[in-house]
């Protein structure tokens, strides 16, 4: 006697409920998070600290979660920003979870922060099948990689709301074809906005913060093809993306029960 | 590689399934994945069986049905394998505005319960 019994269960539906009740439980205060994710040296850790630093001065409640395999450099380094800044260390785990980002935010992350930038690991696979609850999930990519990179990486540049070009200002030495680059990225991704960037000249100095900003204010992140796919439930910066004064407003998600604590107490 | 921890989120799932009908093994676990899941089936047959391990799930044969990823375009309606890598961009007229029809499935079709824990040896079938 064989007993068989249908399932059709999400594999990841955990992480993504998960990500979609931290995403509106931060949303509910005013706190937006952005997912940074690139591969290892793409500068993804200047831009940050250049963000954070224009943040600071802009007077812009901002805080920052940091992921590596090991050691507290990168913490160390944004933490000169000023801004609440705290390593994650994963013990050799290759991506974010949002059980994880739920653990590292209690008791840490003050209620007034606005944007909660979360550096992802420094990997461009296992990161992406991962919703974190964020409403803007940016892709980074240096000049020096290689042009194909979004095909090499279709989940990771597919599932982008933007992309952002770091070392800009190497272009020309590293004999960066844009075109063939931005034609990668249609590829994979139609529609989404390609930015570029360098923290030495200063290009594209705060576009990353004006872009969580005005996702804060309300305005509709770039929604990826692959986002809307069947069969699951993430979808990174989907109308999430509501403004602090909105509250629970969740046309697709239905009611939903909101049974862990909140992510940080007034203590 | 994150296949690892899809594995074990799989045979958790699977566990607690097993448990919930009140089956002590399980013979095979069918899963879906999508062209465009982000997810490399022969890591996760690997990883699958250390996942099983200490488990009721140990022993499972892992069954992978893939799915191809089909688009459409919604201004003129054209459907079409994106194929891998993806692309996504209207091949009839290069709009942007597309649906992505099936691709990126990762999910636990159904399981098959074993009679006894499939380690503990076909011959002692009577
Ligand atoms: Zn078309």
């Amino acid at each position: 006697m064989c007993r068989t019994v249908e399932l059709r269960q999400a594999v990841l539906a955990r992480n993504d409920d998960g990500a979609r009740e931290l995403r509106a439980e931060l949303a509910a205060r005013g706190t937006v998070v952005v997912n940074l994710l690139s591969s290892p040296g793409s500068g993804k850790t200047a831009l940050l600290e250049a963000e954070l630093g224009l943040a600071r001065a802009r007077g812009v409640p901002v805080a920052a979660l940091t992921a590596d395999l090991a050691t507290e450099n990168d913490a160390r380094r944004l933490a000169r920003s000023g801004a609440p800044v705290k390593q994650v260390l994963t013990d050799g785990l290759c991506h974010l979870e949002t059980a994880m980002l739920r653990e590292h935010l209690a008791g840490w992350l003050p209620p007034d922060t606005r944007l909660l930038f979360v550096e992802n690991v420094g990997n461009l696979v296992c990161p992406a099948s991962y919703d974190l609850g964020e409403s803007l999930r940016v892709v980074l990519a240096s000049v020096t990689e290689g042009e194909d990179k979004p095909l090499k990486y279709p989940t990771a540049f597919g599932l982008a709301n933007l992309v952002l070009v770091t070392k800009a200002d190497l272009a020309v030495a590293a004999e960066f074809d844009e075109a063939a680059f931005l034609a990668s990225v249609a590829r994979v991704n139609p529609g989404v906005e390609v930015l570029f960037t360098s923290v030495r000249t200063g290009q594209g100095a705060g576009v990353l913060l004006d872009r969580a900003l005005a996702v804060l204010d309300g305005a509709e992140a770039h929604r990826p093809v692959m986002a809307g796919a069947p069969g699951h439930g993430h979808s990174p910066g989907h109308p999430h993306a509501h403004g602090p004064g909105e509250g629970h407003h969740h046309g697709d998600d239905g009611a939903h029960a909101h049974p862990h604590a909140p992510v940080a107490e007034r203590s | 590689m994150h296949e690892m921890s899809i594995a074990t989120a799989v045979v958790e799932q699977v566990d607690a399934a097993a448990r919930d009908h009140g089956a002590v093994a399980v013979e095979k676990v069918r899963l879906q994945v999508g062209e465009l899941a982000g997810v490399v089936p022969s890591a996760l047959d690997f990883c699958f069986e250390l996942a099983c391990a200490g488990t009721l799930v140990e022993g499972a044969k892992l069954e992978t049905e893939a799915v191809a990823a089909r688009a459409r375009c919604t201004p003129c309606g054209v459907e079409w394998a994106v194929g891998m890598p993806p692309d996504l961009g209207c091949p009839r007229c290069g709009g942007a505005r597309v649906e992505l029809l099936a691709g990126r499935e990762l999910q636990i079709l159904g399981v098959q319960w074993a009679e006894r824990p499939v380690g503990a040896s076909a011959d002692q079938e009577g």
